[in-house]
C-alpha cells in the first residue's frame, strides 16, 4: 500500500490495532546486549509456547530494541503490570508461561531487587526508569522495528505528513530553531542554524547525511536507535531534507556494526514499498530516498569532514574548515550532517511543538540526552535524561550507586574526548554550558562511573592508547604530539617517569589541543589534562614513584582463612591456615583478586 | 626499467567473477564505491593481497596507490591472510609468570604457524595481546570471542584438536 496523502496515512493508522490490543503484551528486548546473552533463543522459545498453549488470543509477544536496563539482560517487560523480568535464561520460560502468562502469578525471583525496597513488582518503581524522560528513545523497546504498523501506530510519519502538506521549508527550519536542539554528537551546535545554513546555499543538489559512526568505546545510544526505531531515523531525515533542499540522503554507518545494518535495510525497504521514501512523497511532489554507505573502521570518520571524505571512498581524513559542509561537503554540494540521537529527536519536536521541547531541559540547552551508563555503578544500561540534571542524580538514583563495597570516586563523561568529573561537581546540573564552565565536555553519550579503586593515570592511559592508535596522522600535533604523551604515561607508569613529566604532558597537551587540525586532536589531551587537575596526588605518586604498586595485609584483620592465598595468579601470598598471611610485594602483579574475595577486608589497596 | 606486469593468477577465478559482476553493477563514480568494493572483495578472498588491490585498481580505473592507501588507513581492511580462527594469548604479567610464553610456544607448535601469520591449513592466526584484565584466570586466552582461562600446556593439545576438527568439518 502506498500513502499518497496526510489523509491516507491517518486511515490506515486509524485502522491499525494498538500494540497493546490484548490482555497481555510481552515486550521481549532484542537489544544488543540482551542478544549477546541469547535472548533471541528466548523469544524464540516464548513464541512455542504462546503458540502451543495457545496463548495467542491472550498475549501479544513484541520483539523490541533495547529497553535500556542492559545490566539485568535478558529483560522482559510485562504490560499493562509494568512487570520487569531481569536476567531471564531459557530454563524460566516455563515457568513465566505457566504462572504468570496462564494463572496471572509473578515469577517473583525473576524481579529486580532493589537493596531499599526490596522486590520490585513495577518498572514504574525502579530508581532506573523514574527520573528518566523519553524523547530520542521515545519507540525504542516498545515498538518491533521490524513491524512498520507499529511505527505508524505511534504517531509515526505524521511529521513527516504534516511537513509536507502544510509547511515551507523555512517553516520547518523556524521551528527547530526555536526547539532550541543542538547536535548531540558531541559538538553541541544548534540544529536549526545548521539546517538554515544549508537551506541558504543555492545549488542544484544537496544532500542530507546521517552520522552512525559511534565509536566512542562503550558508548551505544545511536546503535540502540537505529536498531530499534529505524523508522524515526528515515521519517527525522526526510523531514531534514525537506527543510534544507535536499533530495538524497545517506546514512554513513560504521561496519562494525553489522547486526544493525539489517533492520535498518529492511526498515528503508518498507519506508520505500509505503510512499515514505522515492517520488512525490504525501503527494507534495517532494522526492526523497536514503542511501547506506559503509565505514571500514576509523575512528576519525564521525569527525563530520572526515565522514564526507569516507563517503566519497577515500581515506577519512579531516579537512579544514571553512568551507563547512553547509557549504561544500559531499561530493562538493551543500550537505548537512546530524548525528543519529540528534535526528531522533526532530518528529517529536513536529508532533508536539517547539515549545513543548523547549520546556524540557535548561536554558541553554533544551529537550534530553542519551548516555550509555557504565563502570562501577549498579545499574548499568542506556539512561535519557531531560537537560539539567545532576551527576548525583544519575549515579545514585538512576544507577543505585556504587556496585562494589568502595564510594565512587568520580566520572569519566565524553569517552577518549571527554574527561573526568570529581565529586565536588556532582551537583552540576547536566547541560553544555555548566559543563563548559567546569571545563568538560558534554561528548556524544559515555558515562563511566569510577570507584575509589580506580587508578586515574591509568584510565587516561588507557584512552590515549585509544586516540593515538585512531589519529589518522594528517596533522604532525595529534600524530606525534599523542604519541609522546602516551609514551610519558606509560613511562610514569611503569615507574620510570620523573616529575618534569607531568609539566611535559601539560604542554603537550594545550599545545595538540590549540594546533591539532580536527576534533579528534583538538580533544585528544582532555582526559589527560583533566585528571591531572583533578587527581594531582596520583600523578605525583608516579612521578615521584612514591606510588606503592603491591597489595599489602592487615595483619590485625588477617584470620588466616586462605582465600586469598588460593586465587592469587601468580602464587605471592604465603601463610598457614589460621595464621597472618604475608604478601610478596615485589612478585605482586597488583591484579587486586586477593581484594575482592577476602571475607575480611583485611587487604590494603596499593 | 623492468615492467610490472600485474599477476593474478594464484586468484580464484570463481571469486574474480563474482567480484567482476559485482563490479559491473556499479552505476554512480568509481571512485565513491572504492570502500564498498573492498570489503566485498575482502569478503570473497578473505584478505587483500597486493595483486587483488591492483586488479580492483585497474578495474576503478584508480591508481593502485590509492586503493592502497583505503586499504591500510582502515583498520577492518586486511593485506595479511588471517586464519579462521584468531587465537590471542595475554601476554600480561599475571599469565607470563603463570607460563603463558610456554602456552603460546605449544600452540605455535600445534598450529604450525607463526606468530601473527596465518597457519598453513588456513585455519589459524595466534597472536600475544596486552593484558585482558582477567587475571584471575591467568594464564588466559581467547579463540575469536570465546574466552579460555586457567589453560595450562598440557590443555593445549585438547583445544587445539577441537578447531581443528570443527574447522575441517566445516569445510
Amino acid at each position: 500500500m502506498k500513502i499518497d496523502s496526510l489523509e491516507s496515512l491517518r486511515q490506515w493508522r486509524e485502522k491499525l490495532p494498538p500494540v497493546e490490543s490484548k490482555k497481555l503484551t510481552l515486550y521481549a528486548c532484542a537489544g544488543t546486549s540482551c542478544l549477546s546473552s541469547d535472548s533471541d533463543l528466548l523469544i524464540e522459545r516464548l513464541r512455542e509456547r504462546i503458540k502451543a498453549e495457545p496463548l495467542e488470543a491472550e498475549v501479544e509477544l513484541v520483539r523490541t530494541g533495547c529497553v535500556r536496563f542492559c545490566g539485568l539482560g535478558p529483560v522482559l517487560l510485562l504490560e499493562p503490570e509494568g512487570v520487569a523480568y531481569g536476567k531471564v535464561t531459557l530454563k524460566d520460560v516455563d515457568e513465566i508461561v505457566d504462572e504468570h502468562l496462564k494463572r496471572g502469578n509473578i515469577v517473583e525471583r525473576l524481579l529486580y531487587e532493589d537493596p531499599e525496597a526490596g522486590l520490585v513488582k513495577s518498572t514504574q518503581e525502579m530508581g532506573f526508569y523514574k527520573k528518566q524522560k523519553r524523547i530520542a528513545l521515545k519507540n525504542c523497546g516498545r515498538i518491533d522495528p521490524w513491524r512498520i504498523e507499529h511505527y505508524i501506530k505511534q504517531d509515526g510519519y505524521e511529521a513527516l505528513g504534516i511537513a509536507l502538506s502544510e509547511m515551507t521549508s523555512q517553516e520547518v527550519v523556524e521551528i527547530i530553531k526555536q526547539s532550541g536542539l543542538r547536535g548531540r554528537g558531541g559538538g553541541g551546535f544548534p540544529t536549526g542554524r545548521k539546517w538554515e545554513f544549508t537551506l541558504q546555499e543555492s545549488s542544484d543538489e544537496k544532500y542530507i547525511i546521517c552520522n552512525a559512526d559511534e565509536g566512542d568505546p562503550g558508548a551505544f545510544m545511536d546503535r540502540s536507535i537505529i536498531e530499534g526505531d529505524p523508522h524515526t531515523l528515515i521519517e527525522a531525515m526526510a523531514i531534514g531534507a525537506y527543510a534544507t533542499g535536499a533530495n538524497q540522503g545517506y546514512i554513513y554507518i560504521r561496519a562494525e556494526y553489522a547486526t544493525s545494518i539489517e533492520p535498518l535495510r529492511a526498515a528503508l525497504d518498507d519506508a520505500r514499498e509505503h510512499g515514505f521514501l522515492g517520488k512525490d512523497l504525501f503527494g507534495s511532489g517532494f522526492d526523497f530516498d536514503i542511501e547506506i554507505k559503509l565505514g571500514a573502521g576509523a575512528f576519525v570518520c564521525g569527525e563530520e569532514t572526515a565522514l564526507i571524505h569516507s563517503m566519497e571512498g577515500q581515506r577519512g581524513e579531516p579537512t579544514t574548515k571553512p568551507p563547512f559542509p553547509s557549504q561544500r561537503g559531499f561530493r562538493g554540494k551543500p550537505s548537512t550532517v546530524n548525528n543519529v540521537e540528534t535526528f531522533a529527536n526532530i518528529p517529536q519536536i513536529l508532533l508536539n511543538g517547539p515549545e513543548w521541547f523547549a520546556s524540557v531541559g535548561t536554558e541553554g540547552s533544551k529537550g534530553t540526552k542519551v548516555f550509555a551508563l557504565a563502570g562501577n555503578v549498579k545499574n548499568i544500561g542506556l539512561v535519557e535524561v531531560p537537560m539539567g540534571i545532576t551527576f548525583n542524580e544519575i549515579v545514585y538514583e538512576i544507577g543505585g550507586g556504587p556496585s562494589g563495597k568502595e564510594p565512587v570516586k568520580a566520572v569519566q563523561i565524553g569517552g577518549p574526548s571527554g574527561g573526568v568529573i570529581t565529586k565536588e561537581h556532582f551537583d552540576t546540573p547536566i547541560d553544555y554550558d555548566s559543563l563548559d564552565a567546569i571545563g568538560a565536555m558534554m561528548g556524544s553519550g559515555g558515562l563511566i562511573v569510577m570507584d575509589e579503586t580506580s587508578d586515574m593515570v591509568e584510565i587516561a592511559k588507557f584512552y590515549l592508547d585509544f586516540t593515538q592508535d585512531e589519529s589518522c596522522g594528517k596533522c604532525t600535533p595529534c600524530r606525534v604530539g599523542t604519541k609522546r604523551m602516551y609514551e610519558i604515561l606509560d613511562r610514569l607508569t611503569e615507574m620510570e617517569g620523573v616529575p618534569e613529566d607531568l609539566q611535559r604532558l601539560r604542554m603537550l597537551g594545550e599545545n595538540i589541543q590549540l594546533a591539532s587540525l580536527c576534533g579528534l586532536g583538538q580533544s585528544a589531551p582532555n582526559p589527560v589534562l583533566s585528571t591531572l587537575d583533578a587527581f594531582p596526588d596520583e600523578y605525583m605518586a608516579y612521578a615521584y614513584r612514591t606510588k606503592r604498586t603491591a597489595y599489602a595485609i592487615d595483619a590485625d584483620l588477617c584470620i588466616g582463612c586462605t582465600k586469598c592465598k588460593r586465587v592469587c595468579p601468580v602464587d605471592c601470598i604465603e601463610g598457614e591456615v589460621r595464621e597472618t598471611h604475608i604478601i610478596d610485594e615485589a612478585a605482586c602483579t597488583a591484579c587486586g583478586a586477593c581484594y575482592s574475595v577476602c571475607p575480611k577486608d583485611a587487604i590494603i589497596r596499593p | 626499467m623492468k615492467k610490472d606486469v600485474l599477476d593474478i593468477t594464484d586468484l580464484d577465478e570463481t571469486r574474480l567473477v563474482e567480484l567482476d559482476n559485482y563490479i559491473d553493477k556499479i552505476t554512480g563514480d568509481p571512485e565513491e564505491e572504492l570502500i564498498h568494493v573492498l570489503h566485498f572483495a575482502q569478503q570473497q578472498f578473505g584478505y587483500l593481497p597486493h595483486n587483488l588491490q591492483r586488479y580492483v585498481a585497474k578495474r576503478l580505473d584508480l591508481p593502485s596507490a590509492t586503493v592502497n592507501g583505503v586499504v591500510t588507513f582502515y583498520s577492518l581492511f586486511s593485506e595479511e591472510p588471517r586464519g579462521k580462527y584468531t587465537i590471542s594469548v595475554c601476554m600480561g604479567t599475571a599469565c607470563f609468570v603463570k607460563g603463558a610464553d610456554k602456552v603460546l610456544e605449544r600452540i605455535l607448535e600445534l598450529t604450525g604457524s607463526e606468530k601473527g601469520k596465518m597457519s598453513e591449513d588456513g585455519l589459524f592466526t595466534v597472536e600475544d595481546v596486552r593484558c585482558i584484565g582477567a587475571c584471575g584466570l591467568a594464564p588466559v586466552l581467547t579463540i575469536n570471542e570465546k574466552v579460555y582461562g586457567n589453560v595450562g600446556v598440557e590443555d593445549v593439545d585438547d583445544i587445539i584438536r577441537q578447531y581443528k576438527r570443527s574447522g575441517r568439518r566445516e569445510d
